[in-house]
């Protein structure tokens, strides 16, 4: 058995930024194993641009934004092995990896990065009546197809879920020659970003309809149609609202989920809140040399922060292998339910921390407060919080001083 | 002189798929007519996976005299052709004094039919064998050798193994007529033409348009809709057994069982209807079956684990039993097969093989005949070191395509160049488990189309997910 110091699992932009954030940090005993054929993760097939907008100041498309990290790599001759694709952990951090030229391997980490990412969720999930026929993809499916592979899923297309492949696919669609008829959300407003609505909707004049689901797939050989339904506040069908669309695709964008069986199989529990691990400010797991950043720790809206994220954990694997992490406190973060989580879920050193977080739901005018106990640490207004939107606030030592919980809640004005 | 087959059989599902099996180990040119683009893709595709213990069907019945001798059967038929079984065993539970009467009488039905060890157990009992039995069940009849198999993985072994012993297999193959030809039969679809000494009719629920095409309408077979929830493998543990509600003439009602693959499966709904290609999942049949399913435990059933959902069909005969007779010279009929017909299936062949004997077919034992087909899982299941030997031997194991059910490429290739072939998305899906996870094929989807097209010689863009016109993909893109 081969013996390393650090391993990172999946070579996307969260494996590459840890793996860089290592090797700055002096650790060169590196080893990223990745799955597909090349580097990159799902950004190789994200033709479209928006991308390092936050990091570089510029607006990269996903394939740019990857090589940036993919260079440097190479550069620093960090080592990777493609096309190999990971099949165990063992709580002992022993590695079982696959590929054609190797066979079956097995590795010894002193650390191991978990950057697995994340897939889309599945019709199957959904159980929309009707038969199953050809013509459902998920979104990314349907983005390989077309950007990597040079084919058309169908002609004439409806968008389930408002996420942010759904609306880029919305647009990529349209620019491919296809009409897409409607993109429909069970939820009273989108999941993806403002920004993706504006530039991938409105103008291309493609109706985004809110509140509102696929009660029904006709056809039974290939997609012929699809029935659209209004829904209720409980997310129910409302009857006499059904809309019929004769459509030969329909693309599914109904959520994302950390992919997280190498980390079940590590031996961590999962948050029931985002599918994944949980983490303290080194993005360090509940097991000591284990880390997870990236979507495989929480879905992220933005590469930018995935890339933030996992120099965390890189930087954090170099320090355990050499020496060890400083743990000298342990704060618990908890949240009001509004919030739906943070990362990290605990703080377990001292010192400035930036802690991010979602809510559950659209709150206006409202203000994001820390408190330990009953004092306040920090109030923020803030005029719009959306799910779609990922915020973060930072907390100094000082302001932490000795709490040994936190919570994290929003007051509406 | 064009060849004339021995027999032909009508319908590639578990029963036809058997039969043919069956007939492969005697000295017998035989052919299976398939209208579909792959076997298993009527009721065989989506029922229960039940192999049942035979307390349900009367006495006396072909149903019972062939479930009880099928279901001991089953165990050593899918140890030969390396198909996943499991004798999980079965529970019937009852939540009243009258589901007790009920259940003492099934008991008392199971010991005449010769199941073994049948008897009711108390509460107590009860929880002890399932301990997420819900807390409103009284008893329980429990059934020892109640087991789970996979129908379509069995029927595709069971044709694969026919056809490694000689048999032919014709898909899309949907017969219009059937003509008596002196001493053989006529049988036709479109411009192709088999010709057939003997013609079994196991068409599912088409077996009494086939009779009809030889003046033979003495029955009649309607469908009966049956919807599922199919659970991620994370949640096949919530039950060890199959258990089932007190039955009503309309059937078992919703069961929850394990699946041999460590799915959790609950259904079937049981709907009468005309229609018999309405394979539609409801909103209202979901909701049924997540309700009833709910109260069979005392642990909430995790709906939101759900990977699919799905309807099948079972093909109900006019006479309350099975329908295995013939009326027409050389003609069998092996219609209204409903359940328990998967778990009758092996017996079912071996009567269909004495009813020809009987009507004068020689039955010569071919000597070359091998009843093992090597398992399609033994990559999945092999030890990191035989892996290894696999990865060595061809480097494609190594790599993996399905990442949700880690599935290789090399078992992808061998699903489709091993009978009966794989030609669609669909099919390499039933026969690897590849797109059956929870990503439902999101990722290894195109590889697959890549693989299929590449094998089979077709351009990518002509790949299909079930056949027919069911392509994936409608073109490259910049060609309008």
């Amino acid at each position: 058995m081969e013996n390393r110091k650090i391993v990172i699992i999946g070579g996307g932009p969260a494996g590459m930024s840890a793996a860089i954030a290592a090797y700055e940090s002096g650790e060169r005993d590196i080893l990223i194993l990745e799955r597909d054929a090349a580097l990159g993760g799902i950004l190789q097939q994200c033709i479209h641009n928006g991308f390092g907008l936050h990091r570089f100041g510029e607006e990269l498309s996903g394939p740019e934004y990857a090589w940036r990290y993919e260079k440097k790599v190479r550069e620093l001759e960090i080592e990777f092995k493609l096309n190999t694709m990971v099949l165990d952990i063992t709580p002992d951090k022993v590695i079982t990896a696959t590929s054609a030229q190797d066979g079956l391997v097995q590795i010894k980490a002193e650390a191991i990065i978990l950057a697995m990412g994340c897939r889309e969720r599945p019709r199957g999930a959904l159980n929309i009546p009707g038969e199953r026929p050809a013509g459902i993809y998920s979104a990314g499916m349907a983005q390989k197809l077309v950007n990597m592979m040079g084919y058309m899923p169908g002609k004439n297309v409806v968008i389930l879920g408002s996420g942010d492949i759904g609306l880029i696919m919305a647009r990529r669609m349209t620019l491919e020659g296809a009409k897409v008829h409607a993109v429909c959300e069970l939820m009273p407003y989108s999941g993806g970003l403002a920004r993706n609505i504006e530039q991938c909707l409105n103008d291309f004049g493609i109706p985004l309809k809110l509140s509102h689901t696929v009660t029904k797939i006709h056809g039974k050989e290939r997609l012929e149609g699809v029935t659209i339904s209004r829904v209720d506040e409980n997310r129910r069908p409302i009857e006499g609202s059904e809309e019929y669309i004769p459509c030969d695709t329909l693309l599914l964008s109904v959520g994302l989920i950390p992919e997280n069986e190498l980390t079940k199989s590590a031996g961590l529990s999962l948050s029931g809140v985002t599918s994944g691990a949980e983490v303290d400010q080194y993005r360090q797991t509940e097991k000591a040399g284990v880390f997870s950043c990236g979507n495989v720790l929480h879905v992220h809206d933005l590469v930018d922060f995935v890339s933030e994220e996992a120099e965390i954990a890189g930087k954090s694997a170099a320090a355990f292998v050499n020496g060890g992490l400083e743990q000298n406190t342990d704060i618990k973060i908890n949240t009001d339910g509004k919030i739906r989580y943070t990362v990290p879920q605990r703080i377990t050193a001292k010192g400035d921390v930036s802690v991010y977080f979602r809510v559950g739901n659209i709150y206006r005018n409202s203000k994001i407060t820390v408190k330990d106990g009953e004092r306040v640490i920090l109030s923020k207004k803030k005029e719009k919080l959306a799910p779609g939107e990922m915020e973060c606030v930072k907390l100094t030592a000082a302001e932490i001083g000795d709490a040994t919980a936190l919570s994290f809640s929003i007051e509406e004005a | 002189m064009e060849n004339i087959y021995d027999v032909a059989i009508i319908g590639g599902g578990v029963v036809g798929g058997m039969i043919a099996r069956k007939l492969s180990s005697f000295k017998l040119d035989i052919c299976i007519l398939e209208k579909e683009s792959d076997v298993a893709m009527g009721a065989t595709r989506a029922n229960s996976a039940i192999v049942h213990a035979g307390f349900d069907a009367k006495e006396g019945s072909l149903k019972a005299l062939l479930n009880v001798r099928g279901s001991e059967m089953m165990e050593n038929v899918a140890r030969e052709l390396g198909v996943k079984y499991k004798r999980n065993g079965s529970l019937v539970i009852g939540f009243s004094d009258e589901d007790r009467i009920a259940l003492n009488a099934l008991c008392e039905r199971g010991i005449k039919n010769g199941v073994k060890g049948v008897r009711v157990v108390e509460r107590d009992e009860l929880k002890a064998l399932e301990p997420n039995i819900s807390d409103n069940a009284l008893c329980a009849l429990y059934a020892p050798t109640g087991a789970i198999i996979c129908p379509y993985e069995l029927t595709i072994a069971s044709i694969g193994n026919a056809m490694d012993n000689g048999a032919s297999l014709l898909l899309d193959f949907a017969v219009e007529s059937i003509r008596r030809e002196g001493d053989y039969y006529e049988i036709t679809s479109g411009d192709r033409c088999v010709k057939a000494r003997y013609v079994i009719n196991a068409a599912g629920l088409y077996s009494d348009e086939i009779a009809r095409m030889v003046g033979d309408d003495s029955f009649t077979v309607h469908a009966r809709r049956g919807e599922y929830i199919l659970l991620d493998r994370e949640c096949g543990e919530i039950a060890r057994h199959t258990i089932f509600r007190v039955p009503s003439k309309m059937g078992k009602g919703i069961l929850v069982s394990p699946t041999v693959d460590g799915n959790l499966i609950l259904g079937p709904t049981s709907e009468d209807i005309g229609d018999r290609d309405d394979k539609q999942v409801t909103r209202h049949g979901l909701d049924k079956v997540i309700k009833e399913a709910g109260e069979n435990l005392s642990v909430r059933v995790p709906i939101n684990k759900s990977i699919t959902s799905f309807c099948g069909l079972r093909a109900v005969g006019s006479t309350g039993d099975f329908i295995i007779n013939s009326n027409v010279e050389n003609f069998v009929n092996v219609a209204g097969i409903e359940s328990p017909g998967l778990s009758s299936a092996p017996a079912i062949a071996e009567y269909v093989a004495e009813m020809l004997s009987d009507m004068g077919l020689e039955l010569i034992p071919n000597e070359k005949f091998n009843p093992i087909r090597a398992p399609k899982h033994a990559f999945r299941e092999a030890s990191l070191e035989e892996k290894n030997e696999y990865i060595k031997r061809d480097s494609a194991y190594g790599r993996i395509i399905c990442r949700c059910e880690t599935v290789s490429e090399g078992e992808i290739l061998d699903a489709i160049r091993s009978n009966p072939p794989a030609r669609t998305v669909d099919a390499v899906k039933r026969r690897t488990r590849s797109g059956m996870g929870r990503c439902q094929g999101g990722f290894c989807g195109t590889y697959v189309m890549e693989l299929i097209a590449k094998e089979t010689g077709v351009p990518f863009e002509s790949v299909t997910k079930s056949g027919k016109n069911s392509t994936m993909v409608v073109g490259k893109t910049k060609e309008n």
